[in-house]
C-alpha cells in the first residue's frame, strides 16, 4: 500500500539540494553512489519513502542514460520540481567532474606509494557496506507471497550469477511482475 | 580546436543515448572509439585512466570527463561531460513529471508493487558481484560484512565508516597481517 505520510523535515530548496548532490557527488569513495543517496534522503533525512526512492532507481535503470545522473534528476524533481532536478543534474555532475580532473593531474604522484592503492581497496570494501545494507532492507520489506519472492530471487541470480545483461533482465522481470501486480489490484478507475 | 571538440560531441551523445543498465555497458565501445577508431589515447593511457575514474568519487561515466580533459583541456572535459550526461536527461525528467501527475492510479500502484523485488534483487546482485570481486583478500571481506552491520544498526556517518576502512586495511597492511 502506498504511504502518503508527510515528510518530518521541511521540503528543501533548490541551493539546498544542489549542495547536498554535491557533497554526496565528492565524497562517495568506492562507488555504489544510490547507497549514499539512499542513506542521505531515505534515512537520514526521510524526504523519500524508501518506496518512492526504490521506484526511482529502478525507472532509472531502466532508462537510457547513466544511472546516479538519472536517479538525482528524480530525486531533486520529487523534492523541489523543475529548479530541484536541475539543481540534482548539476550538483551530482559538475563538481565530481572539476575534482576528477584534479586528481587525474595529482594521482601520478601519490601512485609511486603502495599504501595509496591498499587504502583505496579499503575504502572499497567498506562502501560495498552501503550498498549491501540498502540492498538487505529492500529485500526485507519485499512482500511475503510467492510471485515477489520469485521476482527477488530470480533477478539475483539473473544479474549475481548468470550476468545477463542488466537492460534485459529489469525490462523482463520488471514488466512480468508489474502486470501480475496490475491483475491483483482492484480497478478503481471505476 | 572547435572541429575537436565537436569531433568529442559526435563520439559520445550518441553513446549516452546507448547507455542503459549502468555505464559498464558502454566501456569496450568508449574504449574502441577513443583507442583505434581515433586515436585519442593509447591503450594503457586508457588503462590508466579507467583506473583514475573508478578510484575516484563520483558518477563512473566521468571517465568521459577525462578523455575531453586529454583530448582538449578544459573545454574538452566540459564538452565530453556535457557529451556524455546531458542528452538522457530529458527522459527521466518526463517520466517524473507524469508520475506525480498520475499519483494513484492503478498502472502506478502495480509498478511500485511490482518494480519492488526486482530493484531488491538488482541491489543486492550489484553488492555480490562487487563482493567477489574485490581486492584486499580476506581482510577486505571481513571489512565490508562490518560496514554492512554497522550501516544497518547505526547512525553512523559513511565517510567516516569508508575513512576507517581504509584506514584498517593500512594498518593490516603494515603490519604484514594481510597475505
Amino acid at each position: 500500500m502506498p504511504q502518503n505520510e508527510p515528510p518530518p523535515e521541511p521540503r528543501p530548496t533548490a541551493w539546498l539540494l544542489f549542495l547536498i548532490f554535491s557533497r554526496i557527488g565528492l565524497t562517495s569513495f568506492g562507488g555504489g553512489l544510490s547507497g549514499w543517496l539512499y542513506r542521505e534522503f531515505v534515512q537520514d533525512r526521510k524526504w523519500m519513502s524508501e518506496e518512492e526512492f526504490l521506484n526511482g532507481l529502478s525507472l532509472s535503470q531502466a532508462l537510457p542514460g547513466v544511472n546516479v545522473k538519472n536517479m538525482a534528476i528524480w530525486i531533486g524533481y520529487r523534492l523541489a520540481g523543475a529548479r530541484g532536478a536541475a539543481a540534482g543534474f548539476l550538483g551530482i555532475i559538475v563538481p565530481p567532474a572539476v575534482f576528477i580532473v584534479v586528481l587525474a593531474v595529482a594521482f601520478s604522484a601519490l601512485a609511486r606509494y603502495p599504501a595509496t592503492n591498499v587504502a583505496l581497496a579499503g575504502a572499497a570494501a567498506a562502501a560495498i557496506g552501503l550498498s549491501a545494507s540498502m540492498g538487505i532492507t529492500a529485500a526485507r520489506r519485499v512482500p511475503r507471497r510467492a510471485m515477489p519472492l520469485f521476482f527477488l530471487g530470480g533477478t539475483f541470480v539473473a544479474v549475481g550469477l548468470l550476468h545477463w545483461p542488466l537492460v534485459w533482465v529489469v525490462l523482463g522481470a520488471g514488466a512480468a511482475s508489474v502486470s501480475i501486480e496490475y491483475r491483483r489490484l482492484p480497478d478503481r478507475e471505476r | 580546436m572547435g572541429a575537436l571538440l565537436w569531433k568529442l560531441w559526435a563520439v559520445f551523445a550518441p553513446l549516452s543515448l546507448v547507455t542503459i543498465g549502468g555505464g559498464q555497458t558502454t566501456l569496450a565501445e568508449i574504449q574502441r572509439q577513443v583507442v583505434q577508431v581515433q586515436h585519442w589515447m593509447t591503450a594503457q593511457e586508457f588503462l590508466n585512466t579507467f583506473a583514475i575514474a573508478r578510484l575516484a568519487p563520483g558518477p563512473g561515466s566521468l571517465l568521459v570527463t577525462l578523455i575531453g580533459w586529454h583530448v582538449a583541456g578544459p573545454w574538452g572535459a566540459a564538452v565530453g561531460t556535457l557529451a556524455i550526461f546531458a542528452p538522457t536527461a530529458f527522459l527521466i525528467y518526463g517520466v517524473a513529471y507524469l508520475w506525480r501527475r498520475h499519483h494513484g492510479a492503478r498502472w502506478q500502484l502495480a509498478l511500485e508493487a511490482g518494480l519492488r523485488p526486482v530493484a531488491a534483487g538488482m541491489i543486492l546482485a550489484a553488492v555480490y558481484v562487487l563482493f567477489m570481486t574485490m581486492e584486499g583478500g580476506w581482510a577486505a571481506r571481513a571489512i565490508a560484512v562490518v560496514a554492512t552491520a554497522l550501516m544497518m544498526r547505526t547512525r553512523l556517518n559513511p565517510l567516516l565508516l569508508v575513512a576507517c576502512g581504509a584506514g584498517v586495511l593500512v594498518l593490516l597492511h603494515a603490519t604484514g597481517m594481510t597475505p
